[in-house]
C-alpha cells in the first residue's frame, strides 16, 4: 500500500520551484576559512536565525511542565514556599527587618523574583550548550542562540510568579509609583544582561571543563548571601568595602533594591546605583559574548 | 556557464589525536599538566593528524556530487566543514547559496514533544522559517504517513514512525546546497526509495546535492559525479561509472584485509609471521557489517619451523580504545574444538579463524589486533590497531526499543520469567 503511495510527495514540485527561483535570484555567498583572530558578532545572522531562537526558547518552556500534574503552578509554588519559609526564618526568628517600613514578605518576595531568575537564567545558560550537544555536533546555526534562548525561558517563569506579587501588592494596599513601572523594562534589561554575560562565559568553559557544573550550585548558593535578597541594603551601612564592592560587582544587588523602591514607593528610584549596575551588566555581558565567540569554532570538536 | 556554486580549495583539517582521547577535560587534569612534566612531555608529543589535506574540487548550480571511500577517509569531517560545524584549519571555501546540511535524521526530535511540535523543531534547526514549515506542514505529515499520530508524543512513537517523520521534515527542505551524510541507511526499503525520489526531484529543479554513502547504487542513480577520498585526500574525481568502477577494481570499498607480500617485512620473528588479516562479513572481506551478521576474523601467517605448538589471538577494542574482549583457540576458551590447537606442526601456511556471533557486538566502530603466542605463551607476533570495521544496525533489535543500546557489546540473552506465588490470575 505504501508502495502505491510514493508519488504523493513528489506530487506538487511546482510551489518548490517558485520558491527556489525567488531564492537563486538573490544568492548569499559566503565564505568558510580558518577562523581569524578577529572576533565580531554577526548581528545580521542572528536576525535571520530569530525563528529558530523563539522555538529553543519555546521548546524549553514546553518540555519543562510536559507529564507534570501541577504544570505551570511550579513556577509559582517555588518562589511562594521559598518565602513562607524564610519570612519565618529570617524575619520571625533571625528578626530581619526590611528597614524601609513595608512588610517582609513582599520585601522579601521582590528579591526572590529578581534573585531566582538571575540564578535560574545563569544556570541554565551554562549547562545549555552541553545539554545540546548532540545538536551543535550535526547542524549549523549561530552558537549564541542556544544560551540567549534561556534567558526567555526564565522570563516566562518570572511573569507567572509575578502574579502572587500583584496579589500581595492588592493585599497590603501598594500602588507602584510611575517612575517603578517605567524603569521595570530597564531592570529586567540589566538582570538579562548580566545573567546572560556571566553564563556565556560558564557555557563555553562548561565545554571545556565540565567542572562548571559541579562548582555553580555552590557558588550560586554562596552569592545569594551576597545579594540583599534577605536583607536590604541599608543593613551593609557599617560596613561601607563591602557595600561598595556588592554594588560594582553585583549588578543584582542595584536592581533588587531598584525594584523594590519602585515598585513598592517605600524610597525614590536610585538613578546612580542603577547606572553603576548598567554599567556592570553590560560590561559583564560583552566579555561572556567576546569569550564565547572566541571560543565558539571548536565546540564540535571538543564538546 | 555561471559561477561554480562551491568552490573548495587547498582545505585541510587538523586535529589532536590526544583531543580525541579524552572526550572532556576537567580542569584539575590542565592544572596538573602544568606542573608535571612528564605530563607536559606527553601533551608535547601528543600526535596531530590530517583528517583531511589539500582538498580542492568546484560544483557547478544543479550538480549531484557523490563522496565516497573507507571509514575514517576524511568524508564526514569534509561534510562537517561545509555545514560550518567545525572550521577548516587551512584552506577556503566559496558558497553560493544557502546550505541545508543533513548529517543526521531527526536532529533536535525531542521525545517529549509530539508529532506537530516536532516537525516544528526539526524544522527550524534544519534552517526552515515558521513560516516556511506552516506551509508545508500538511505535506510533510502526508508523506510520513503521519496523519494519526501527530498529538502523539514521540517518545511513544516506534521507530519505523520516528524515522519517517524525520525524513519526511528532511525532504522538505529547500536550500540551494543540500549536505547529506549516509542518512539514507535508516529506515524502511520503501520508505528510502520514495525519499531518494523526492529529493532527485527536486534535484531536478536545479538544486545541488552533496552527498556521502557507502551504497554504490544510490550514489550511481542520485550523482552525476563523484569524489573519491582516501586517507584525507582526493584519489578520484570524475564520472559517477569512472569513480565507482576504480574504487570497486581496488578492493578499497571492502577495504577489510590487510597483506604482507613480503615475508621478510611482515610482522612477526623467524619463527612465526603473519601473511594476511581480514574482517570477513558474508562471505567477503569488508569493514561493513550488518548487526546480525556475524564476523569472521581470518589470520594467515607462515609457521617457520616444524613441530612448533602455536596459538592464535584476537581482540577487540571499542572506538575510546577500552578494550572489549580478548580470545584465543586453545580449547578451554573455544566453543569449538580447533584440530590444531596445542598439536605440533609442521613448517607452512596456516589459517586460524576466530567467529564472533552475529547479535553480539554493538552498532558502534571496533579495531582489532591479532596475536600468534608459542606453546610457553611467549609472543611471536603481535599486532594492535590492525583493521577496524563499524557495525551497522539494520533494525534488529530496534523494534521495541528504538533508542541507542548502551554499552560496548549487545549481545541477546536468554530471559524468562515465572510467577512466584504460584496463583493461576486468569
Amino acid at each position: 500500500m505504501r508502495a502505491g503511495r510514493a508519488s504523493d510527495g513528489v506530487a506538487k514540485p511546482r510551489s518548490l520551484t517558485g520558491v527556489f527561483e525567488k531564492r537563486m535570484s538573490q544568492p548569499k555567498d559566503f565564505v568558510i576559512a580558518p577562523p581569524t583572530r578577529f572576533i565580531s558578532v554577526n548581528w545580521a545572522e542572528l536576525w535571520r536565525y530569530r525563528d529558530l531562537f523563539l522555538v529553543f526558547a519555546w521548546r524549553d518552556i514546553s518540555v519543562r511542565y510536559k507529564q507534570t500534574l501541577l504544570g505551570v503552578l511550579w513556577a509559582i509554588f517555588q518562589p511562594l514556599i521559598t518565602m513562607v519559609i524564610f519570612t519565618f526564618i529570617f524575619n520571625g526568628v533571625a528578626k530581619i527587618e526590611s528597614g524601609d517600613g513595608s512588610p517582609y514578605p513582599i520585601f522579601l518576595y521582590v528579591g526572590l523574583l529578581l534573585w531566582q531568575y538571575f540564578s535560574g537564567t545563569l544556570t541554565n545558560a551554562s549547562n545549555s550548550m552541553v545539554a545540546n550537544a548532540g545538536i551543535i555536533q550535526k547542524v549549523y546555526f549561530p552558537r549564541l542562540i542556544i544560551p540567549a534562548s534561556t534567558a526567555v525561558t526564565g522570563l516566562v517563569d518570572l511573569a507567572v510568579a509575578s502574579v502572587v506579587l500583584i496579589g500581595m501588592m492588592v493585599y497590603y494596599g501598594y500602588c507602584p509609583c510611575l517612575a517603578g513601572v517605567l524603569i521595570l523594562p530597564l531592570l529586567l534589561m540589566i538582570a538579562v544582561l548580566a545573567s546572560l554575560g556571566v553564563g556565556l562565559f560558564l557555557a563555553s568553559l562548561n565545554i571545556k571543563f565540565r567542572d562548571v557544573r559541579h562548582a555553580l550550585p555552590f557558588v550560586i548558593q554562596i552569592m545569594m548571601y551576597v545579594t540583599p535578597v534577605i536583607y536590604p541594603v541599608s543593613m551593609l551601612d557599617n560596613h561601607p568595602v563591602v557595600k561598595t564592592l556588592m554594588l560594582w560587582l553585583n549588578p543584582i544587588s542595584g536592581v533588587i533594591s531598584n525594584a523594590r523602591a519602585g515598585l513598592l514607593g517605600t524610597a525614590p528610584v536610585d538613578w546612580g546605583v542603577l547606572a553603576i549596575s548598567a554599567f556592570t551588566s553590560v560590561l559583564l555581558f560583552f566579555f561572556g559574548l567576546y569569550y564565547f565567540r572566541a571560543t565558539e569554532r571548536y565546540f564540535a570538536d571538543i564538546i | 556557464m555561471s559561477k561554480p556554486i562551491i568552490e573548495i580549495q587547498g582545505v585541510g583539517k587538523r586535529y589532536r589525536i590526544g583531543a580525541t582521547k579524552e572526550p572532556y577535560l576537567s580542569l584539575r587534569d590542565e592544572v596538573a599538566k602544568w606542573f608535571s612534566p612528564a605530563a607536559r612531555r606527553a601533551r608535547a608529543a601528543e600526535e596531530q593528524f590530517w583528517a583531511l589535506r589539500d582538498v580542492s574540487f568546484s560544483v557547478e548550480p544543479g550538480e549531484a556530487i557523490g563522496i565516497i571511500g573507507r571509514n575514517g577517509a576524511g568524508k564526514s569531517t569534509l561534510l562537517k566543514i561545509l555545514s560550518q560545524i567545525t572550521p577548516p584549519t587551512e584552506g577556503k571555501i566559496t558558497m553560493r547559496g544557502r546550505v541545508g546540511s543533513l548529517l543526521e535524521v531527526g536532529t533536535g526530535f525531542h521525545p517529549e514533544l509530539t508529532g506537530r511540535e516536532n516537525i516544528y523543531m526539526n524544522g527550524a534547526i534544519l534552517g526552515m522559517s515558521r513560516r516556511e514549515i506552516a506551509r508545508k506542514f500538511d505535506e510533510i505529515v502526508v508523506f510520513a504517513e503521519m496523519e494519526k499520530f501527530l498529538d502523539t508524543p514521540a517518545k511513544r512513537y516506534s521507530s519505523g514512525m520516528y524515522v519517517r517523520l524525520a525524513f519526511a521534515v528532511a525532504a522538505h527542505l529547500e536550500p540551494e546546497i543540500l549536505v547529506i551524510d549516509e542518512v539514507l541507511a535508516v529506515g524502511d526499503m520503501e520508505f528510502r526509495k520514495k525519499c531518494l525520489g523526492k529529493m532527485q526531484d527536486v534535484s531536478q529543479v536545479g538544486r545541488t546535492v552533496l552527498f556521502v554513502s557507502h551504497d554504490m547504487g544510490n550514489i550511481s542513480n542520485l550523482c552525476s559525479r563523484t569524489i573519491w577520498l582516501d586517507s584525507g585526500s582526493i584519489r578520484a574525481l570524475g564520472d559517477t561509472k569512472d569513480v565507482i568502477s576504480q574504487y570497486v577494481s581496488s578492493g578499497a570499498h571492502l577495504g577489510g584485509e590487510i597483506n604482507w607480500a613480503d615475508i621478510e617485512s611482515a610482522p612477526g620473528n623467524d619463527k612465526v609471521r603473519l601473511k594476511a588479516v581480514r574482517i570477513m562479513s558474508n562471505g567477503h572481506a569488508t569493514v561493513d557489517v550488518m548487526i546480525d551478521s556475524e564476523v569472521r576474523i581470518e589470520v594467515d601467517y607462515w609457521n617457520l619451523q616444524d613441530g612448533a605448538v602455536l596459538l592464535s589471538n584476537v581482540h577487540l577494542w571499542d572506538k575510546m580504545n577500552a578494550l572489549v574482549l580478548a580470545s584465543a583457540n586453545m580449547p578451554s576458551a573455544s566453543l569449538s574444538v580447533d584440530p590444531w590447537a596445542e598439536k605440533p606442526r609442521p613448517k607452512g601456511l596456516y589459517r586460524t579463524v576466530c567467529v564472533i556471533p552475529a547479535n553480539f557486538l554493538n552498532s558502534e566502530n571496533y579495531s582489532i589486533g591479532v596475536g600468534i603466542q608459542n606453546g610457553r605463551l611467549e609472543w611471536q607476533a603481535w599486532e594492535q590497531n590492525l583493521l577496524a570495521f563499524m557495525v551497522h544496525e539494520t533494525g534488529e533489535m530496534k523494534k521495541e526499543y528504538m533508542g541507542a543500546w548502551g554499552g560496548v557489546v549487545r549481545p541477546k540473552f536468554v530471559w524468562s520469567t515465572v510467577c512466584l506465588n504460584g496463583e493461576n490470575l486468569d
